[in-house]
């Protein structure tokens, strides 16, 4: 380890005006000190993130089959093939795209909206207000595999709970909710709204506590009803929080794979079969990885389109960012 | 709800004003009801697993196990084809090890970023954060064949060491670096401490909590992990309990008392760490929005 920022003489001067300079104050240090540091986690960091990012695309270019002991290139043919409806990869990936969108466009709103809920009634004062945090947080803890088999038992056609209590309020108590559509959506959807909304309601009531009361009270002091403070309040000042939420759960949804895996097995058919699924599917078991490789960057160049589109969605207009200011916590 | 009916303590606190006594009692009863159904599937499970198999298969469904069973344990603990105790050690082991190499990286690399000027530093930092908002769809397939070309395949070094580089984990430690009020670590370095002895005797040392709660996080994530572990450990000894578990559920299509005694095996270490840790947890997790 270099011994870099020592005592006396040489920090005095140049580190000092260094770091008036910059404003912030820093301390000094040798040229080679903050690499050390971050060495070891640079290393996983290149060789699990970086690295594989690029080495993704390589693959997509070349028709990589891991158990062979050639790769020939093909340019940009897994590619082509994909667009292509009359290829073998074609049909089976758009399945599995459609299959996340139809989870995706449900579970996203149901996870941003009855979170924001849950968050806003935890904001109030009561007794056992804690408690009950912990009772909507406890499920997202466990995780997708317990998740998936508990609820395939309680979704089992004959002998499920779920199915009981729907006999017993006198609704239909035969919905196979495993193995038909739209059944297995919602139960699907269902399910991963009651896993993870603890989740967003923890980073939302963080939110929400951050807001500053003095702006509450000068919405009461303009008159402001309870309403008028929700929206002109409450709801700027979760905006950055907003947005950050929404990616979040866009990018955890067009992940949504054991939920599938384990309590439909992507059935009935391949109808429930996620883009997720079917890329590690086709990669990992059928080990057609170029294929695969071209199929994750047409998944994630649709998820970078939807990132734009959320960006500016949540955009900061001009007469808003004077309250925005206000009520952002900054690090 | 008028303005002038408030006082200026309801009027300051940040909490909405108190309603009155009977509507707040009535409010706790709802929602302890609202939460009950809500946690019920869980308590469901664990209830189940302590059922005979011609119990757990029964209709109308049960909430007390009659007689009390330990049936579902004694067989899945004895089943060659699944060992679930096997498991239970790989899956603590990895999930350990993993935290370990999680907490060590990401303190060791947020300090500089939170302390330090450097040549460099912002493209660094800019590119950590921007992977937080990478979808991890396109990793998994390169990321087996490094694994493969390591010769990690079917070994627990592939579900500890990839998931180490830990973006969340930089970005945690940083904001927490960053709180501490930076006058200790000026004073050291005058006294001529150097910057690893300064990082290692005042820094860390004051960091614990945050650190506590970041291999708290990384555990949890890791024991919950399930796509990767499916996919790059095959034999029925190298599973861990997620990827294990669905092995199970093929096994035993619907013995469902098995299956549910394998999902409370599963579920105890997270639920234990839970119960006496929530505060920590659900902590990390609120603090992993406030990135304005």
């Amino acid at each position: 380890m270099t011994r870099t920022a020592q005592a006396g003489a040489p920090l005095t001067g140049r580190a000092l005006a260094d770091a008036k300079r910059r404003r912030t104050r820093k301390l000094a240090q040798g040229p080679f000190t903050p690499w050390l540091f971050l060495a070891p986690y640079l290393l996983l960091f290149i060789a699990f993130v970086v690295l594989p990012t690029l080495l993704g695309l390589w693959i997509s270019l070349h028709q990589w089959d891991y158990t062979l002991p050639r790769q020939p290139f093909v340019g940009l043919e897994n590619y082509a093939q994909l667009f292509d409806s009359d290829s073998l990869t074609s049909e089976p990936f758009w399945t599995s795209m459609r299959a996340t969108f139809i989870f995706s466009i449900f579970s996203v709103p149901l996870l941003l909206v009855i979170p924001f809920a849950v968050a806003l009634l935890m904001n109030q004062k009561f007794p056992g207000r804690n408690f009950f945090r912990a009772v909507y947080f406890a499920p997202y803890v466990l995780g997708v595999a317990v998740i998936g088999l508990l609820w395939r038992y309680l979704l089992d056609n004959n002998i499920g709970m779920v199915n009981y209590y729907l006999g017993r309020l006198g609704l239909p108590d035969d919905t196979a909710w495993t193995t038909t559509v739209p059944a297995a959506w919602v139960a699907l959807i269902g399910v991963t709204v009651w896993w993870t909304l603890g989740f967003n309601a923890v980073i939302y009531l963080a939110a929400l506590q951050d807001i500053p009361a003095e702006l509450y009270e000068a919405a009461k002091v303009d008159g402001a009803n309870g309403w008028q403070q929700f929206v002109n309040v409450t709801v700027p000042g979760m905006r950055p929080i907003l947005a950050f939420v929404t990616m979040i759960t866009i990018i955890a949804s067009a992940n949504m794979f054991g939920q599938s895996y384990i309590m439909t097995q992507g059935g009935p058919g391949r109808e429930t079969r996620t883009a997720i699924f079917q890329i590690a599917e086709t990669g990992l078991r059928n080990f057609k990885m170029g294929d695969a490789a071209a199929m994750s960057y047409v998944l994630t160049v649709f998820l970078i389109i939807l990132s734009i589109f959320v960006f500016w969605i949540f955009r900061e207009r001009r007469d808003k960012v004077v309250d925005n200011a206000a009520a952002r916590k900054d690090f | 709800m008028t303005v002038t009916a408030e006082t200026p303590q309801q009027v300051q606190s940040r909490e909405r004003p108190k309603p009155g006594r009977g509507k707040r009692i009535l409010r706790f009863i709802v929602l302890a009801i609202v939460a009950l159904i809500f946690i019920s599937p869980l308590i469901f499970m664990i209830v189940t697993s302590f059922k005979t198999r011609a119990e757990a298969a029964g209709i109308p469904p049960t909430w007390f196990p009659n007689p009390f069973s330990l049936q579902a344990y004694e067989t899945i603990f004895n089943a060659s084809g699944t060992p679930v105790l096997r498991w239970f050690a790989n899956s603590i082991l990895a999930a350990a090890a993993n935290a370990v190499l999680v907490v060590i990286t990401a303190s060791l690399a947020a300090y500089p970023l939170a302390r330090m000027n450097f040549r460099g530093k912002n493209l660094v930092f800019a590119t950590i954060v921007a992977t937080l908002f990478v979808p991890p769809v396109i990793l998994i397939i390169p990321n087996y064949l490094i694994v493969g070309t390591l010769g990690w395949l079917n070994t627990l070094l592939a579900i500890v060491v990839p998931t180490a580089a830990s973006a969340f984990g930089v970005f945690f430690m940083r904001q927490f670096f960053v709180s501490i009020p930076i006058e200790l670590e000026e004073a050291a370095l005058l006294d001529g401490t150097n910057r690893l002895q300064i990082f290692t005797k005042i820094v860390l040392p004051l960091a614990k909590p945050a650190m506590a709660t970041l291999a708290l996080l990384a555990f949890l994530t890791n024991w919950n992990d399930f796509l990767w572990p499916v996919y790059v450990l095959f034999s029925p000894d190298m599973q861990t309990l997620p990827a294990g578990l669905s092995t199970l559920q093929t096994a035993n299509a619907v013995r469902y008392d098995l299956l549910m005694a394998g999902a409370v095996i599963a579920s105890v270490p997270v639920l234990i760490l839970f119960v006496f840790l929530q505060r920590f947890i659900i902590e990390g997790v609120s603090r992993s929005g406030v990135k304005g």
